[in-house]
Formats: structure tokens, sequence, C-alpha cells
């Protein structure tokens, strides 16, 4: 288990997450108006959204769906029951002056995400996921002395996911939320995209003594915007409360703020934190009430999950559940693995995605996405190797070109001059050649010194520039040494 | 022309499709009286080009052999509660002073649809809060029926006081009115005229400055049992905007008006005669019950045990609900603004101005019984007592057709007497509304009797819920019976 071994011993961490996930959908939740990301100031915005006099909300159902989808995915409780309740507090750019959201009755109930980290696989618990809708921005920095509001973002849903207090580390955090993008993603009721705030995190962190059973006071960090924000969020806040402790001091439950130049967290105003939010049903609402056929249609037409992916990928392609739960964690990555493996052996197909892609896409800073290689070119590549046309070594140097030029394999073998040599003939006049040039060497391996076979077939590579079929040479070398 | 500003709905629509009257004649007799009746400050806006404009159109179609809709060429006013779209809308506050809306609500576009003239925007206590108009930011309304001394010192009662006083004085056929805890039925009963609280849920909300969203409702107020019955056929149904709406069809309420409900079962109950009840008030109300028995309804004695509870619970709901639904009013964009230094400065004084103190004690009243500590104690326990105060309705339903009560406990008061109650005893005044309210059945107000000094009395004639059918032809009945046709003439002289 992860700890942190401080001066008066070891530590755990409890951590929990918040996750808003902005619902994909061509409307906002209570309104008709686009829910389109990164329009004009202002121009998505309905009368309802402004908070007019008289106004009312009617609820999207393309919204609902994707929470029950999401559910789905959460492995959670579908509730057939959910209401709708105000959150009151004054904002500017809150215009009705309360968010509806559903604190009493969420549409999706328990549910677990199975996270594997170095440590194994454990299931992180899923307390709710609850249906709101989202506030508007306030700009502070662009008028000195003013505040500026923008309503498009105002009333576009989202699904808000919180998690159990599951996770004791900064790894288990981190893919934590790299899993649950997977999985919105896969099920497309979220694009995932942290850095445009369509998937905003706060982290819930407390420390205990090990061995402790009981909670210490939590803080709650707001804005953690990416996975590795909240890994370093959730080393920061426990190191900082561990310090507190270990100096005799005691720990508040507060809302922090993460400042991701610094990587620290600093305390909000506390005026910011005061608020009482009055709850209560929202009586413009009817409770939403969804039917067994209602919910069993969009079980059905489920695309496949992450989860189900991994297993598929262990139980019918052989890969390690490790490799399996790296090549799912987005679909763009499953995607792409999915279209290199066909007609193509799957394990070799895995391992160039993970070794030679992956470090390749990291140093040029890629996503897999953006990559110069196209899948279906890296399984043509590997069905090179295995049917002999050239060997892994001169796949390597095949594979440098494609990511430079984009080129498909067959073509660069070809325009190089790579293909492997499996003409028996000429690799048997080739043998012949080397090894009347090197009769010592033979006369040594009739003596039993085997050893130095290996050197012969290096010699073979090296006259034929690497392009002879290994396998074949050291066939046909045997069969000459007996001849000889 | 003083008769045209006497007709019914019903009987003007008559004269119109017999081309004896034309809808630019009905609506100038009523511009015109609404000049002489200014003092009575019935209207906050007047429209009277766009109602010409109106009628003029009407007539034409009329010429033509077309018509837009049951009520085309029939002049109307709006509460001003209701957005109407370029016309200002002001809720009778300073917030919404100089708010014009770009939308119009679905109740006053399907009279627009209907071919209503629309004569323009009356008076209504601040917000809908209120049961005199005196919340009003523009001033009180006075009831057209004056006391023993002539003088024009009476509430017209509230907050749909503007359109009971506009209606009872011939200064329109027919107002929209909205009650949330009597606010139709409370000045109905004060200004002589009928008014009916629909069916929580038969008609749209939309476009309504929200009070109170789970009690308010759109109705009709007017100087017939069948006016009103053709006015809320209009103005009922989904719109597709409202979620609390009904999916269900509107029926032609006028075709229930039969003038039998011989064997029909009338309830009374005794909760509403409480020791102290207003002799006048017990008096108007056992001559209703009369006249419905010879007309050959059988009373029945019923008891509504948790009817003592509506009070209370309605102002904990109402407020509750009102303090979430006026947060909107924060200066930040269509209302009026007053700065700050910060943004909460300015929140707290565009709302210490914007809002009267009855809007601002509401507020407050809502926002303490909604907070965390007391949100148990007041608003669960409210709502739990609600579901009561609806199953003691759904029983009595389960033996009655009907139940009949008084509207309010007194007739009109004046201004001198409201100013000097503390506003727990206006409070009272809301006593025998606020029941059907919390449990969203059908109640109608009509004026049965008059009280010593002359003053118009109504009774409310309660019913199932989407059942105003009973309603109505039980109120048509007792309105005929009762032959009550008074107006307040004196106005006019």
């Amino acid at each position: 288990m992860y700890t942190i071994h401080g001066k008066t011993g070891d530590w755990e961490l409890v951590i929990g997450l918040e996750v808003h996930c902005q619902i994909l959908s061509k409307s906002k939740v209570f309104s008709g108006a686009s829910a389109e990301f990164g329009a004009e100031q202002n121009t998505h915005v309905s009368f309802i959204d402004a908070g007019f006099p008289g106004m009312l909300p009617k609820v999207n159902e393309k919204c609902i769906e994707q929470c029950v989808k999401t559910g789905f995915g959460l492995n959670a409780k579908i509730n057939k029951y959910s209401r709708f309740d105000r959150k009151n507090y004054f904002y500017a750019d809150l215009p009705q002056g309360y968010q509806i959201s559903q604190l009493y009755h969420p549409i999706v109930g328990e549910g677990y995400i199975e996270v594997t980290t170095d440590e194994g696989t454990r299931r992180i618990g899923v307390e709710r996921l609850h249906l709101e809708q989202d506030a508007g921005k306030s700009i502070h920095d662009m008028v000195p002395g003013k505040s500026l509001i923008d309503l498009n973002r105002c009333g576009v849903g989202l699904m808000e996911i919180v998690s159990k207090p599951d996770m004791h580390s900064p790894a288990e955090a981190g893919e934590y939320l790299r899993q649950l993008r997977a999985i919105v993603r896969a099920l497309g009721t979220c694009d995932g995209n942290m850095d445009e705030g369509s998937m905003r995190c706060d982290v819930n962190v407390s420390v205990r003594k090990v061995g402790e059973t009981t909670l210490r006071p939590r803080t709650e960090v707001k804005n953690v915007n990416s996975v590795r924000f909240v890994m370093q969020a959730v080393e920061f806040e426990a190191n900082r409360q561990i310090d507190i402790y270990e100096n005799g001091g005691t720990c508040q439950q507060e809302t922090r703020l993460f400042d991701s130049v610094n990587v620290e967290t600093r305390p909000m105003r506390s005026k910011e934190n005061a608020n009482d939010y009055r709850y209560f049903p929202d009586p413009d609402l009817l409770p939403v009430i969804l039917t067994d056929e209602y919910i069993e249609n969009i079980r059905q037409n489920l695309p496949e999950l992450p989860e189900a992916k991994k297993k598929r990928y262990v139980e019918e392609l052989g890969l390690t559940p490790y490799d399996a739960s790296i090549l799912t964690a987005d679909h763009e990555t499953s995607d792409y693995f999915e279209t290199a493996i066909r007609g193509q052996d799957a394990k070799k197909v895995a391992n160039w995605v993970m070794g030679d892609l992956f470090a390749y896409l990291n140093k040029s800073a890629k996503t897999i996405s953006e990559s110069p290689i196209k899948a279906e070119d890296l399984g043509a590549l590997v069905g090179l190797i295995q049917d002999g046309t050239i060997s892994g070594k001169i796949a390597k140097e095949v594979f440098e070109i494609m990511a430079e030029t984009g080129k498909a394999p067959a073509v660069i073998v070809e325009e190089k001059g790579l293909k492997q040599v499996s003409d028996t003939g000429a690799i048997e006049a080739l043998i012949a050649d080397i090894l009347s040039a090197n009769m010592d060497k033979v006369a040594e391996i009739k003596a039993g010194k085997d050893k130095l076979k290996g050197w012969l077939v290096g010699q073979i590579m090296k006259a034929s520039q690497g392009k002879v079929n290994p396998a074949l040479a050291n066939q046909l070398l045997n069969k000459k040494l007996e001849e000889v | 022309m003083t008769e045209l500003v006497n007709l019914h709905i019903s009987e003007a629509l008559d004269l119109l499709n017999k081309k004896e009257i034309s809808s630019v004649e009905l609506t100038k007799a009523h511009l015109s009286e609404m000049e002489k009746a200014r003092f009575l400050n019935a209207y906050i806006t007047e429209t009277p080009e766009r109602a010409l404009a109106d009628a003029e159109a009407s007539d034409k179609r009329r010429a033509n052999g077309d018509s837009l809709g049951a009520l085309d060429g029939i002049p109307i006013a709006n509460k001003d509660l209701y957005c109407t779209a370029g016309i200002r809308t002001t809720a009778a506050s300073k917030m919404l002073s100089h708010f014009v809306p770009p939308y119009e609500s679905t109740v006053t576009q399907k009279l627009k649809d209907a071919g209503t003239v629309m004569l323009g925007k009356v008076n209504t206590d601040q917000f809908a809060m209120g049961g005199s108009t005196m919340t009003s930011y523009f001033g009180v309304t006075k009831n057209p029926w004056t006391d023993e001394k002539g003088e024009y010192s009476l509430v017209p009662g509230g907050s749909s006081g503007g359109s009971a006083a506009a209606v009872s004085a011939g200064l329109c056929m027919g107002a929209t009115g909205s009650d949330t805890g009597g606010s139709i039925r409370q000045p109905a009963s004060f200004c002589g005229i009928t008014g009916i609280k629909p069916t929580y849920g038969r008609c749209s909300r939309y476009g309504i400055v929200a009070f109170a969203s789970s009690l308010d409702q759109a109705g009709p107020m007017a100087r017939s049992v069948k006016d009103c019955a053709l006015m809320l056929r209009e103005m009922a149904g989904a719109d597709g905007h409202d979620s609390t709406v009904a999916e269900l069809p509107v029926p032609d309420f006028t075709a229930a008006l039969t003038g039998d409900i011989r064997g029909k079962k009338i309830g009374i109950p005794k909760e509403y005669r409480p020791d102290g009840l207003n002799a006048e008030v017990a008096r108007v109300w056992d001559k209703g019950i009369q006249l419905l028995q010879d007309a050959g309804a059988e009373i029945v004695d019923i008891s509504l045990p948790h009817t003592k509870y509506a009070l209370p619970v309605y102002y904990i709901v109402a407020c509750a609900e009102a303090s979430s639904n006026l947060s909107r009013y924060d200066g930040v964009r269509y209302t009026e603004r007053v700065s700050g230094h910060t943004l909460d400065e300015m929140y707290e004084n565009t709302r210490t101005d914007g809002f009267g103190p009855e809007v601002i004690r509401r507020i407050l009243l809502g926002t303490f019984v909604l907070s965390a500590g007391f949100y148990d104690a007041y608003y669960t326990r409210a709502q739990r007592v609600r579901r009561l105060i609806y199953e003691d309705f759904k029983k009595a339903f389960e033996t009655v057709d009907a139940i009949v009560v008084p509207a309010a406990p007194t007739p009109a008061l004046s201004y001198e007497a409201m100013k000097n109650m503390s506003p727990v005893d206006t409070y009272l005044g809301d006593v025998f509304t606020t029941p059907s309210s919390l449990a969203g059945v059908p109640s109608l107000s009509l004026p049965v009797g008059l009280s010593n000094t002359g003053l118009p009395i109504g009774l409310q004639i309660i019913g199932k819920h989407f059942d105003e059918n009973t309603v109505f032809q039980v109120g048509d009945v007792l309105e005929k019976a009762a032959g009550f046709n008074l107006m307040p003439h004196r106005v006019k002289g």
C-alpha cells in the first residue's frame, strides 16, 4: 500500500474525487439553446438561461439518456425515480439565482470503476451521478473595475460524478480520472476535454496514520483540471496535512484552490465557503420517471465499454491485463489498436503500439490521433515481419521512415530495397562463400565448438546487409555444415 | 355607450356576430370608461392604440366572414404579471418598472390567438404578494364599490385587484388574474365579480412572473360564470414550455352549463365555520346552500380536518418558493440596478431599493424556512401537512361532487383598516382560499349576496382535480338562483 513516511510514522491517504462532466448534447439541459463550445460570447443564450421573468426550465431528454448511459459505464444503479432540486446562491454568472441540481434523488446511484495501477486492480466506488446545469463564466480581468459575464456555458448539462473515498495514492486518483474519462468518451456522453473545461475535477484529500479506522478532516481542492494536476494536488495536500499534524497542529475541513503554476494548494476566501444553499425540490420540474423498458433499451444499445474491451483483449486476444488496460485507456488508442490488428497477430501489434509507437509519440509530443503512422500501416508492418518479408531489425528501420514520411511500409521496403532475401539458392551461395573463407572456424565447429555458429550467422547477416531471413540462414547453415 | 361596458362577454359575442355592434365600438366604449375611471388606478399601463388596431382588425375579419377565435373582438385586460411582448410588464414592482419583455406568456398569447383585444395591463400587489393591491409600487387600486358614505375607501382585494376592479367597473369585459393562495377568488368576492382558479396544471405558467411555482395558476375574471368558462377554454392547455401543465384535452366548459344540478352532492365542511365567523358572510353562505338545495342538490356535511393548518403551511411553502424565484432580480441583467462597490453591495442596494417591504418580508421568511437547521422543521413538515390537506379533499370528493364555502372571511375592507393591520392579520384574509390552492383543486368564486352595507360577498365552489365542468355547472345554477347582477354603478353616477 502507498504510504508517506513521516517523522512520527507512516501515513496513508484517503482520496475522493468529484468530477463534473459536461454532457455531450446539441442543446442545453433545460433550454433549447445550443450547448456548443467556443462560440462568440453570449450568442448561445435563451431567455431561460438568462433567468428572465416567467421563464421555465424543461428537461432535455437527451441529457437524461446520457446520464443513464454513463450510469451503465459506471456499473451503477439507475434510479427509476429522480428529481431536481434548487441550489440557491447569488452570483453574477448564475442568472436564476439558483442552480438546478439533484441533491436528494440523483438519477444514478452507487457503482464502481475498475482501476489498474502498479499495485494491481481495484474497484473504486462511485457514490452517485447527478444531473445539473452549468453556470456561466465571469471574466474579471478584461475590463478594469468591471466583471464581464458570458452565459454561453450557462445551462449546459453537467453530470457530477462523486466517488467514494476509496483511493489511497496519487497514482490511483490519477488512474480513476483517466478511466472515467475513457468511459465517458467511449460512451460519447462527454468529450472529456479537461483543458476546455468540459471535464473538471475537485479532489477531497485527508490523511491518517496507518492503522487508524476513522477519518480525519478533509480538504476539498477545487478546479484540478488534468490527470497530472490531480496527482500533484493529492501529493501536495497530503504532505501539507502531514506536516501540520506532525508539528502538533490540526486540520480543518476547508476548501482550497489548486495553483498549477506553483504546484500548491491555497485556501479560498472564507466567504466563498460560507454558503447555505437552501436546497429544496424545484417546483417547476416534474420528477424523472424511467421505465424498465427505457433503461433496458439504452443498455442494449451501449457501445463496448473500456472494461469489457479490456476483458476481451485478455480473453480473446491473449494480452496481459496490464497491456489490455493501457490499450483501452482511451478510445483513440483502442480504436487505433483494433484497426492495426485486422488480419495481424494482436500480441505482436500490441508490442509495437506500446513500444515503438508510444515511444515515438511521447518523444514527438503527439497524441495517437496525430500519429503520422496510420494504424493500417503499423499492422502491415507487423505483417511484413510475420510473413518473412523483412526482419524485426529492418522493421525498426522501416518504422523510422514511416514516422518521417507517413508512407506505407511495403512502399518503403520496395523503394529502399529492404526486402529480406529468402531465395534459398542465393543464400546457399552466400553461405558457401563464407564457409570457404572461414574453414578454420568450420573445423572448430566440427570439433564441437558450437558457439561459433552464431558468429557465422553474424557474418552472413553482415554480408547480406541484414536482408537475409535469419531463421532461413540458420537452417541452411546447419545443412551446409553437415555437408562439409 | 354605457350599456356596452355592462355587457357580458357572451352577450357581446352575440351582438358582434349579429353585426349589431363592432369591436371598435366596444373597445372605444371601454377606453372611454377607462379614462373616466382613472382615479380607480386599475391600470398600470393602458394600450389604447394597440387595442384600437386589434379591434379594427377583428371587425375586418368578421366582415370577411373570418374569425380568429372564440373571443374575436372582445376587449380584455391582463394582470401586469403576464409578460406581454413589447409591452412593459412590471409585476407592480419598482424592480421591473422598466422591463419590456421580448416574449409573450402562453396564456396571453392564447387569448390573443382567440381574437381578444388587449386594453392594457392592470394593477396587482407587487409580485402578486398581498390581498389589497396596497403593495403595488404603482399605488393602490380603488374598489369601484363605495362605502356607506359613498366614498372610494375600500380595497379591491388582491393580488388580482386591478383585474377585479376593472371588470367590476366596466373597464374591460374580462381579465386575466393569477391565483397563488386566493388572488383571483378574494378580489372577485370583494368586487362582486366571478373568477376561477382552475386546477393546478390546467394553464401554462410560461411567461407569468413567478411567485410560488407549485401554487401559481392563471385564471379568468369576468362578470359571469359563462364568461369565465368561455375565457378559460381559450387560456388552458399544454404548451411545451411548462412541464407542470397537464397533457389533457381542454373541454368546452360552456357545455357543462346545463342548469341542472339535481342529485349533485354538495359538501359543506364544518371547519369553514369557526367561532366568530363574520355573520354577514355566514348569512350569504347559508343562503347559497339553501339556493343549491332548492335547485335539487343534496347537501352533505363533510369534514376537511386539516383545514386549520392550511394558512401556515401556505405561507411556508409560498415564501420558500418565492425566496428562490425572486433571486433572479439581482440587478445584473434586465432589472433596475443600484450600483455598489462590490457585487454583494450591488445586490443589496438593488434588492433593497427594487422590492417593497412585503416582498422583502416574504423573501426573508422563505429564506429562513429553507435555511440549514430549520428546513426540516418548517419546509419538510409543511410539505407533509400539504399532502394531508390534499388527502382531505381527495377523501371528501369520494362522496361529494363539489364543496361550497365562503371566498373570504369578510367583505371588502377599507385602506385605513388594512393599514393598521399587522402582516399576519392580513394573511388571515386567505384562510378560506389557501386550502384549495395547496390541494391544487379548481375553485370558482362568484358573488351571491350583499353585506349590510351593500358590499358584495362571494362564495367558492371547489371541485375535483380537472373537473372544472362541475364547478362551472354548480356555479352557473347558483349565479342564476342568487340573481346577483349588481354593478357598482355608483362609479358612473
